[in-house]
């Protein structure tokens, strides 16, 4: 079968916050560029953010770029490289005044200057106080972002394939990236998008579990591609539960509303976390809250006739603030768990949230992996940002509003890598013969695939799978197990049948391929956290209960052949800061 | 609980069709999105478009018992059995609940929306104080799912002249900033018999839209200010 194609300088899959600061960059430089999405722009799940952009702007109170870094690295277990960190937090007030030149509505302080609120785990000099470093825009800052950088780019005429989903990375036998193949969802038609630097910004995958914050288009499509194309995936192990999704519907409550000045009760109206970290209370990151919270469901606090869910309780602040500065929460609240959160507490319970490992990058964008001798090779022509990256500013736990910055520092960084890399590289590689072979090949069994298993019915199992095998404590058997069942549930995946074979606007087919990228991403999760004896950030092991620096202090990488694991060295050397030497972490 | 759903596939149908679908619900299903993810389980062939699943993607806008809304955040317990499901109307169908939101986009990129300020950048952020970044609430919330301009007779009748009212919406957000300094090419951009002045402030947006928003009010405060030039 011979596909059509299409040539340009860059091409771009995923059109959230940072597939959209890097479009931006690179169509304002003039380059041929194509921005690939599943959904139209605005319907990204960067939308879904609430409580906002991490930025040491010092509008409320005094802060230092020093102290972001101080705090994500102590936020990531010290599993974050220290030179992308650096990076991140020292661009990252420049990222921000850029985005309100670009007419974020951000909220505004009485002298008009960006409003900040305080997030888990920032900290004012080195883990003091916390600190008012969350710049945002009521809670709904992803939402306003999002829409502001598409609005940019409809300025910048930036060429949008909208409803086009990517399928696989095209590779040449050098190694090098020449674009994807991918799919127009309207028409059923498939193409070569033929490109000499191809970014990956597809995302996240919180899908693999039964319980998640994340919208159903998070399916990992980038992870599951390189995964396909012998790129390894990083970090796979560390996937954060957010501490307040609303019980049993998932749905996130920002960590703003404790920045705002709510906190967590146990069932005996307790304020626990006041137990667990005694300086920053219900503001200490994230997977600190989520495994007291855990914990206390467990030892039977918690709340509600099955014990199994807290309460996050913020009627006592005035329903002027809740309207002003938490007015989708109150929606939120009402709509999904029946609360008017001005009178009631709202049910909440630990949710993932976020993946914090990725596709291997550097801080400029770069995808790398292990080639020889060198850990970390640059692949020519790949790059990742976003959450589909490990670059890795997040390590073992991410710290909230540390995404969006994320987005906007590395989605610039990684553009401008590209704009440089083509500009020395003029030239256009042809595509190797078989470009197009494993797409035409997944497309083939899907459409003559027989008697096998639904792909809702596969996808169930591998999502009950890792919500009881990968969740907030991991335990030695059930991880053993978790590894067996996904590899079996990889192999159904693989037979999964659909009925539908219209060419138009077919989402049982798009369901299906989604679940092939998916089921990599399960694997690799499982497969990654049933290695790592030690617990750190995110991972909790209950047969290691410390963090272990020295045999663990390195970094996983997953590669698809085989469920082969290698580990790399932590970058503990900053860009120009002083190394953060790893120490006990308490909040 | 019993639903009848508009199908429609160009690729097999001649004409659409209004299937009925009786499905057994879990206990946890709230949300008509719950139901329809239900019934594509039995029935895969059932195309709609979805997301984020609380309300702020705009993905799933559709025509509930007659009336625009979104799936994920229309309780299942408010709907009158059986619950008749059409794609939003006045826009092409491309399967099923999917509508062609082509000309819908078209005319939110026709009021230029952007921010325009020709200004030297400052170094930090342009200062705004709360009650000038008060005026934009109401306004920079809108999620782009088209339940409004789809609310709208004068948007059937004349979708490629007049912008709706989700576009009209948005045009008055960047009217409204304090930032931005094309109030006057904005304003002759709409100074046209159906772009702005087709709307009859017969109010089925302010009905129709999902976040509670209101394009009317905003589309007034237009027609206000093209008065005032005026005179």
């Amino acid at each position: 079968m011979a596909l059509a194609k299409r040539s340009f300088d860059a091409v771009v899959v995923g059109a959230g916050g940072a597939g959209l600061r890097a479009a931006l960059q690179l169509s304002e430089s003039g380059l041929s560029v194509a921005v690939l999405s599943k959904v139209f722009p605005t319907r990204s799940h960067t939308v879904a953010a609430q409580g906002g952009i991490g930025a040491a702007l010092g509008n409320m109170d005094e802060d230092s770029w020093l102290w972001h870094m101080y705090d994500t690295v102590k936020g990531s277990d010290w599993l974050g490289d220290q030179d992308a960190i650096e990076f991140m937090c020292r661009e990252a007030p420049k990222l921000v005044y850029e985005l309100e030149h670009f007419g974020m509505p951000f909220d505004r302080n009485e002298n008009g200057t960006v409003y900040q609120r305080p997030f888990g785990g920032h900290s004012q000099n080195f883990g003091q106080r916390p600190v008012q470093r969350s710049c945002c825009a009521a809670d709904r800052t992803g939402h306003a972002m999002l829409h502001t950088l598409y609005q940019r780019n409809v300025r910048a005429h930036t060429q949008f394939f909208v409803e086009w989903m990517a399928l696989d990375l095209v590779r040449d036998s050098s190694g090098q990236v020449l674009g994807v193949t991918a799919l127009e969802m309207e028409t059923g038609e498939v193409m070569i998008l033929h490109a000499r630097a191809t970014l990956f910004a597809t995302g996240g995958a919180g899908r693999i579990f039964a319980s998640t914050t994340n919208a159903f288009i998070c399916t990992g499509d980038g992870l599951g591609m390189a995964a396909r194309a012998g790129i390894p995936l990083e970090d796979m192990e560390f996937w954060q539960f957010h501490p307040t999704g609303v019980a049993g519907a998932g749905v996130l409550i920002t960590e703003g509303v404790r920045g705002e000045g709510g906190y967590l009760l146990n069932k005996d109206g307790e304020r626990f976390m006041e137990r667990y970290a005694p300086t920053m209370k219900d503001l200490a990151s994230r997977d600190v809250v989520s495994r007291a919270m855990a914990t206390e469901i467990k030892e039977g606090r918690g709340a509600g006739s099955h014990g199994d869910y807290l309460l996050l309780k913020l009627n006592h602040l005035e329903a002027e603030v809740i309207d002003k500065r938490l007015p989708g929460i109150r929606e939120i609240a009402k709509k999904f768990a029946n609360v008017d959160p001005v009178k009631d507490p709202i049910p909440v319970v630990p949710t993932v949230h976020y993946m914090m490992g990725g596709i291997p990058a550097n801080y400029r964008g770069e995808v790398v992996v292990p080639q020889g001798s060198n850990p970390e090779a640059v692949v020519p022509g790949f790059y990742a940002a976003g959450e589909c990256a490990c670059a890795s500013v997040h390590g073992a736990n991410r710290l909230g509003t540390n995404s969006l910055t994320d987005l906007l520092v590395f989605g610039k960084a990684a553009a401008e890598s590209m704009i440089k890399f083509l500009k020395e590289n003029p030239g256009r590689k042809d595509l190797p013969k078989d470009a197009a072979e494993r797409t035409v090949s997944r497309l083939a069994r899907l459409d003559n695939q027989k008697n096998g298993e639904s792909v809702a019915e596969v996808a169930t199992e591998m999502r009950r799978t890792m919500q009881s095998h990968c969740g907030v404590f991991r335990f030695p058997d059930t991880l053993v197990e978790g590894v067996k069942k996904i590899r079996g549930i990889a192999d159904r995946a693989s037979r999964a049948q659909i009925k539908d074979k219209s060419r138009v606007f077919n989402t049982a087919r798009l369901e299906a391929l989604e679940l092939d990228n998916l089921i990599e991403v399960a694997r690799a999760s499982m497969v990654s956290a049933e290695a790592r004896k030690e617990s750190r950030g995110a991972h909790d092991r209950s047969d290691h209960h410390q963090r272990d620096d020295v045999n663990w202090l390195k970094h996983t990488l997953w590669y698809k052949d085989g469920d082969r694991l290698e580990y790399k060295p932590v970058h503990m050397k900053p860009l120009t800061a002083r190394t953060i030497e790893p120490k006990v972490r308490t909040y | 609980m019993r639903f009848r759903i508009f199908r429609y596939d160009p690729d097999k149908d001649e004409k659409p069709t209004m299937q009925d679908y009786d499905v057994r619900l879990d206990p946890h299903d709230r949300m008509l999105l719950d139901a329809l993810i239900r019934i594509k389980e039995q029935d895969d062939t059932l195309s709609l478009r979805r997301s984020c699943r609380e309300g702020v993607c705009g993905s799933d806008a559709m025509n509930i018992n007659g009336k625009n809304g979104l799936a994920c955040i229309t309780k299942l317990v408010d709907l009158k059995e059986p619950v008749e499901l059409r794609p939003l109307p006045g826009l092409p169908v491309i399967r099923d609940l999917i509508v062609d939101m082509s000309q819908f986009f078209k005319q939110y990129h026709s009021i230029k929306p952007y921010l325009v300020n020709d200004d030297p950048v400052p170094e930090k952020e342009r200062l705004q104080s709360p009650q000038e970044r008060e005026e934009l609430d109401g306004l920079y919330e809108c999620i782009l799912c088209a339940c409004c301009s789809t609310a709208c007779p004068s948007f059937w009748w004349n979708p490629d002249k007049f912008v709706g009212p989700a576009g009209l919406l948005q045009a008055y957000r960047f009217i409204a900033d304090s930032r931005d300094q094309a109030t006057g090419e904005r304003l002759d951009n709409l100074e046209d018999p159906y772009r702005l002045f087709r709307c009859h402030s017969i109010m089925n947006c302010v009905d129709a839209c999902p976040k509670h928003l209101n394009p009317t009010r905003a589309i007034g405060k237009i027609k206000e200010l093209m008065v005032k030039r005026s005179v």
